[in-house]
């Protein structure tokens, strides 16, 4: 599987990032020889074996449902790069 | 001799004798800073009105014949992608250039409440993505053996600045080699615990199936030291370990007879002939001990790098996803919500942090999950059994840290695949979540090189036994770099 400079485009989009035309052809270039790397797992047969995402053997971790003290505004807000009346302040989302 | 020769525990003494006092030790760090670290370059941030205030109170109590912490004023230095409430904490990243956090890492309280003095944040690859520090969008640290040279990474910043006697010990964190690989670049002693024994909460996530905490130190005793101080289980991360904790340093016995070593054919093909001769001399040493050794097969290992830079790629592409300029960080100058996120993110992060999140984004997009994402969490299946069989007849697991001695500054920038290929010996550990430390044993060309002495998951204390008593019969981590 070989990537072009459009998959990379499409990705950059998934990821929220705008990349220069530099960094486009940088990345599809190294993509690809990372891509074309990793290809040597398809060496090994995984059909029976099971993924592992987590080497603990961890199930649901839960914690007593008992309310506890928020953070203060101050400290929320902190290094907000723009708030207003104790909220974050973003552009307008809808028109 | 000066103070920063001497080990933690025999500081403690000394200075509970009144031998010493705690501005003596901090005067001493901060006079090797002011000699050496515009040289070095070990630190983002440094705290020394806060580190003399610290030892002022110290000193205080200790006058007033108070309780002492384990880590009484013993001068760290604290790898900044761990937070510290009121101190500037950046993970080497424009993003957080300015990021004043709101409270403390776990780790960090655990410092505070054993009476440590932080004297500053160090320098790291961006985000804990890379193996030369480098890729730190503010500067990179040099290697004290050779200022030429990278320190390695990513918490290059802590072992150099233990290797440069600008910190008594240092904290880092290893996601694939993070600790062990700049500890044997550097000269210095690294441990990398077991996935889950020390707390993560309030270290900035790269990959949390992977990432762990653990000391960076001058030698082995002052490792299982400090580790007694910051392991153990926290309700705040839920991936925390509840196990119980063990007397580290009453594990340090000298007495390795009967020891079963295995090593990996897999670790030695192909090394640096330097290297290799560094390894077998240093199992002549546990041979000479009483411990017995014989080559063992690790199959997989081979398939190790590729399995996790795709899962260290992934789980960051999701981890970084929060850098989204509203509530913290860089906010690019947008009308439009969906390009302020775009611009934050591209003028907030380095090259390397955005090669990670194409890839791991990539790796989990649609119709890719199960050739890729999938795919290498079997592999890592196949890893973690690898060593899972070795541990049935082993003790320990013993190889180089790395393939080769810490490399020109410059020499790997451009190529991404190259750089990774430095952590092939490190990364297996990480997939499988059992720990190992890099203990000084020899050198190449004039650089330190490091043994990895790797252990079964919750077992440091074997490991720090081992590799206490290599470190008591040779003189490997005595040697400091002329600075």
């Amino acid at each position: 599987m070989s990537i072009q400079a459009k998959d990379v485009e499409h990705v950059a989009k998934l990821a929220r990032l705008n990349l220069s035309e530099e960094e486009k052809e940088m990345f599809t270039e190294q993509l690809n020889a990372i891509l074309q790397y990793v290809e040597k797992l398809n060496e090994l047969d995984t059909e029976n074996v099971e993924p592992t995402t987590h080497v603990l053997h961890l199930s649901n971790v839960m914690r007593e449902d008992v309310v506890q003290e928020s953070l203060p505004e101050e400290k929320v807000f902190r290094n907000a790069p723009e708030e207003e009346d104790g909220q974050f302040k973003v552009p307008a989302i809808l028109e | 001799m000066t103070l920063f020769d001497l080990r933690l525990q025999e500081l403690h003494n000394r200075l509970h004798d009144k031998e010493v006092s705690v501005a003596d030790l901090v005067g001493e760090a901060f006079a090797k800073i002011a000699e050496r670290e515009e040289r070095v370059k070990a630190y983002l941030t440094l705290d020394e009105e806060g580190a003399r205030a610290k030892a002022a109170e110290l000193d205080a109590k200790l006058a007033a014949g108070e309780a002492r912490g384990l880590l009484f004023g013993l001068p760290a230095g604290i790898k900044d992608n761990m937070v510290t409430e009121g101190l500037r904490t950046t993970c080497a990243s424009q993003f957080l250039k300015n990021y004043d956090p709101i409270y403390d890492a776990t780790v960090v309280s655990k410092l505070k409440a054993a009476d440590a003095v932080t004297i500053g944040k160090l320098n790291m690859d961006e985000f804990a993505m890379g193996g030369s520090n480098e890729n730190s969008s503010f500067y990179a640290t040099r290697n004290p053996w050779d200022l030429t040279r990278v320190p390695g990474g990513s918490s290059g910043g802590s072992a150099a600045a233990v290797a440069a006697g600008e910190a008594y010990f240092a904290l880092g964190s290893d996601t694939g080699g993070s600790i062990r690989q700049p500890a044997s670049y550097c000269g210095v002693v690294g441990l990398k615990p077991t996935y889950g024994l020390v707390s993560r909460y309030g270290l900035v996530a790269f990959a949390s199936s992977l990432d762990q905490i653990g000391p960076i130190t001058k030698n082995v005793e002052d490792s299982a030291y400090v580790l007694q101080a910051i392991a153990g289980h926290d309700p705040k991360d839920s991936t925390s370990a509840n196990v119980s904790i063990p007397d580290y340093l009453s594990a340090l016995t000298g007495d390795v007879k009967g020891l079963r070593i295995g090593v990996p054919k897999q670790y030695l093909e192909g090394l640096d002939s330097q290297l290799k001769e560094a390894v077998l001399e240093s199992l002549k040493v546990f041979e000479s001990l009483g411990a017995v050794w014989e080559e063992i097969s690790l199959p997989h290992t081979e398939y190790a790098v590729a399995a996790y830079y795709l899962l260290a790629s992934s789980e960051a592409s999701s981890n970084l996803s929060r850098f989204d300029g509203v509530r913290y960080g860089v906010r690019a100058d947008s009308s439009n919500l969906l390009e302020l996120y775009h611009e934050s993110r591209s003028q907030g992060f380095g090259p390397e942090v955005k090669r990670r999140i194409m890839l791991g984004t990539y790796a989990l997009s649609s119709g890719y999950y199960d050739a890729y994402y999938l795919k290498a969490q079997k592999v890592r299946t196949l890893i973690k059994q690898d060593f899972d069989r070795a541990f049935e007849k082993y003790d320990v697991i013993i190889g180089p840290t790395a393939p080769t001695a810490a490399f020109p500054l410059g020499s790997q920038v451009d190529d991404p695949l190259t750089m990774y290929l430095n952590d092939i010996l490190t990364i297996p550990v990480s997939l499988a979540g059992v720990p190992a430390i890099s203990v000084p044993c020899g050198m190449a060309d004039g650089l330190p090189v490091g043994l990895q002495i790797i252990g079964k998951a919750f077992d440091e204390s074997t490991v720090l036994r081992a590799a206490h008593a290599f470190e008591v019969h040779t003189e490997y981590h005595k040697r400091r770099p002329s600075l």
